[in-house]
């Protein structure tokens, strides 16, 4: 059953239109498949029975003519998303255990459109990593290896089981979550498409928090179109979250395709960084003169406040995350330690409870709020924060919208990295300007570096402009012809 | 500004994290690497900027100041560590 593992979300959905196989056949399949990459670590929560169960449901409504959009496909999910009834544990021991009795927004929308639940997939603790190195279960391994090579390589991070799930063929698309860059460096390390789009485009509700005013939901997909599918349900207004936007939610997947003839696509001179890759240098060389061919007006700009875009982070991130992460006190779910006081019950509880970079990040985000350094830094880095989105606002006004390169590398070797926090942010160095700003960013994959590994491109796009963004990735990968898979190891 | 052991035993007993002695001169030594790195921001001149808190511009919405759900004691305390009919059950507060 190897081709229907292989098929696209799109492929899928015709399959099954077709009558050429069932939903069961398709999700047994991918149950298989799931099972045979135990290896690669993905998935946290394997829901096998659940699965057969919601595609056979599919298969009932497909037959009586009442097929939905998403209707059959077999989808991971991120272990961020709350899901009813189901283990949700952020990747952390001190959400064990956690069953909730309620269902994320972004989840209960693809359930409505008919999708299926294969199970529940890796990430860093909290969502806090950029190499999936801070799961408390261990690290997802990328399917990709160097030519030659079976050093284990990350899937980046924090959405490294979503990214290397859909890299593997696990599934047919992932949910994932972009704080700082969480969706598009792991699509990037595994030659995948992911896109996080405006902030409020997806519910917030139901998914466990990072970072409020940073986080945003999306897919990975296998191709621009699948993830411009997935990404229509995923979408919409929720008065449960009360940052969700109150927009119409186009159908983005009829934007793949269209013609990018005219548009003006902006190269910020600043995201030449010191010591990239030439390899990175070339594949943006080549994205520009795809476009260029494809009809797009090349124009320099400059973002001059770039470079401070990920100091500003580290200190906006980390004070959310302090406040978000107070609730894990030991008192209504989740772990509890002993202690011979309320005061130590709590501080044994989070010190058992968070791994090493969740503890740094509150420490981090605590002492930026705490007396004295509040304006110093919390409020610095605010003020910091609307120089940046003010180098977007200043931008629009000349391009419609960005290429850049999505990470400073190709994936690299498990723990060659972990003990230098800062070597590790800079991971997100391209990624998380979009997320201070609230901007749609979108990586697909480009092209392979001389071992191999893929890189890939970033689109950013205007706020609730994930139409052009779309547009515009599905014109590069027409031009790039981006076929290469991961050599099947596992 | 330099992060000393004595900060990050407040820093640390502020945020309810338990860090044994023998962490703390390492944990003080990473957090001095990280703040240092941040402190480029002050290269930034921000007179006068707005302090950006969310990007979403419109403002936050209302809605009928109504019971929309709750009833469910049973189940809001089914993930407690430890719970008793329909209560959480926590250690002793009151000295």
């Amino acid at each position: 059953m190897t081709s229907l593992t292989s098929l696209t979300l799109k492929g899928a959905l015709d399959g099954l239109d077709a009558g050429a196989f069932t939903s069961v056949e398709l999700t047994k399949a991918h149950i298989e498949a799931v099972e045979a990459a135990r290896g690669l670590n993905a998935f946290l929560v394997e829901t096998p029975e659940q699965a057969l169960s919601m595609a056979a449901a599919s298969d009932a409504r497909r037959a009586l003519g009442a097929a939905r959009p998403l209707d059959g496909v077999p989808l991971g999910i991120k272990d961020l998303f709350c899901t009813q009834g189901v283990p949700t544990t952020a990747a952390s021991k001190i959400l064990k255990p956690f069953v909730p009795h309620y269902e994320s927004t972004v989840t209960s929308r693809l359930w409505r459109d008919g999708a299926v639940m294969l199970g529940k997939l890796n990430l860093d603790e909290f969502a806090m990593g950029s190499s999936n190195e801070t799961s408390a279960y261990g690290p997802v391994v990328n399917p990709w290896r160097k030519a030659g090579s079976n050093q284990a390589l990350t899937p980046g991070g924090s959405s490294g089981g979503s990214a290397a799930a859909v890299a593997a063929d696990l599934c047919l698309g992932a949910t994932a979550t972009d704080t700082g860059g969480s969706i598009r460096q792991p699509a990037s390390f595994t030659g995948t498409v992911g896109i996080k789009p405006t902030y409020g485009r997806c519910s917030r509700w139901g998914t466990v928090a990072f970072a409020s005013s940073l986080d945003q939901a999306g897919p990975i997909a296998k191709t621009v179109e699948d993830a411009a599918i997935l990404l229509t349900s995923m979408s919409g207004h929720d008065p449960k979250d009360s940052t969700s936007l109150d927009v119409p939610v186009p159908d983005f997947a009829a934007f793949v395709g269209r013609s990018v003839r005219g548009l003006r696509i902006g190269v910020p001179e600043e995201y030449r960084v010191d010591g990239m890759p030439a390899e990175i240098q070339k594949l943006w060389d080549d994205g520009v003169a795809w476009l260029k061919d494809a009809g797009c007006e090349i124009v320099e700009i400059s973002l001059p406040h770039t470079k401070y875009a990920l100091p500003a982070y580290y200190i906006v991130a980390p004070a959310e995350a302090s406040s978000n992460l107070a609730r894990y006190d030991g008192m209504r779910y989740g772990l509890r330690a002993e202690g011979s006081n309320l005061t130590e019950v709590y501080e044994n509880t989070r010190a058992q409870g968070f791994g090493d970079e969740v503890k740094r990040r509150i420490l981090i985000g605590t002492y930026v709020l705490s007396a004295g350094y509040y304006d110093a830094y919390y409020l610095k880095a605010l003020k910091v924060r609307r120089r940046i989105a003010e180098d977007f606002d200043n931008a629009w006004e000349k391009v419609d919208a960005i290429l850049t390169p999505t990470a400073p590398s190709a994936a690299f070797g498990l723990g060659e990295n972990s003990n230098d926090p800062i070597a590790m942010y800079l991971n997100d160095v391209f990624t998380v300007t979009t997320n201070l700003a609230g901007l749609p960013g979108l990586s697909l994959p480009a092209g392979l570096d001389a071992s191999g590994l893929p890189l890939g491109l970033q689109i950013i796009g205007k706020p609730l402009d994930e139409g052009t963004v779309f547009s515009v990735a599905g014109a590069i990968e027409k031009a790039a012809g981006f076929k290469a898979r991961a050599d099947k190891w596992w | 500004m330099a992060i000393d052991a004595a900060t990050v035993r407040k820093v640390a007993r502020l945020a309810r994290i338990a860090e044994p002695e023998e962490r703390i001169e390492a944990l003080a030594q990473e957090l001095n690497g990280i703040m240092t790195w941040i402190e480029q921001l002050a290269e930034v001149d921000t007179d006068g900027v707005e302090p950006l808190t969310s990007v979403v511009h419109a403002g936050l919405p209302l809605r009928d100041d109504v019971v929309t759900m709750g009833g469910d004691a049973e189940l809001v305390t089914s993930n407690a560590p430890k719970s008793a009919n329909g209560f959480f059950v926590v250690p002793k507060v009151v000295e």
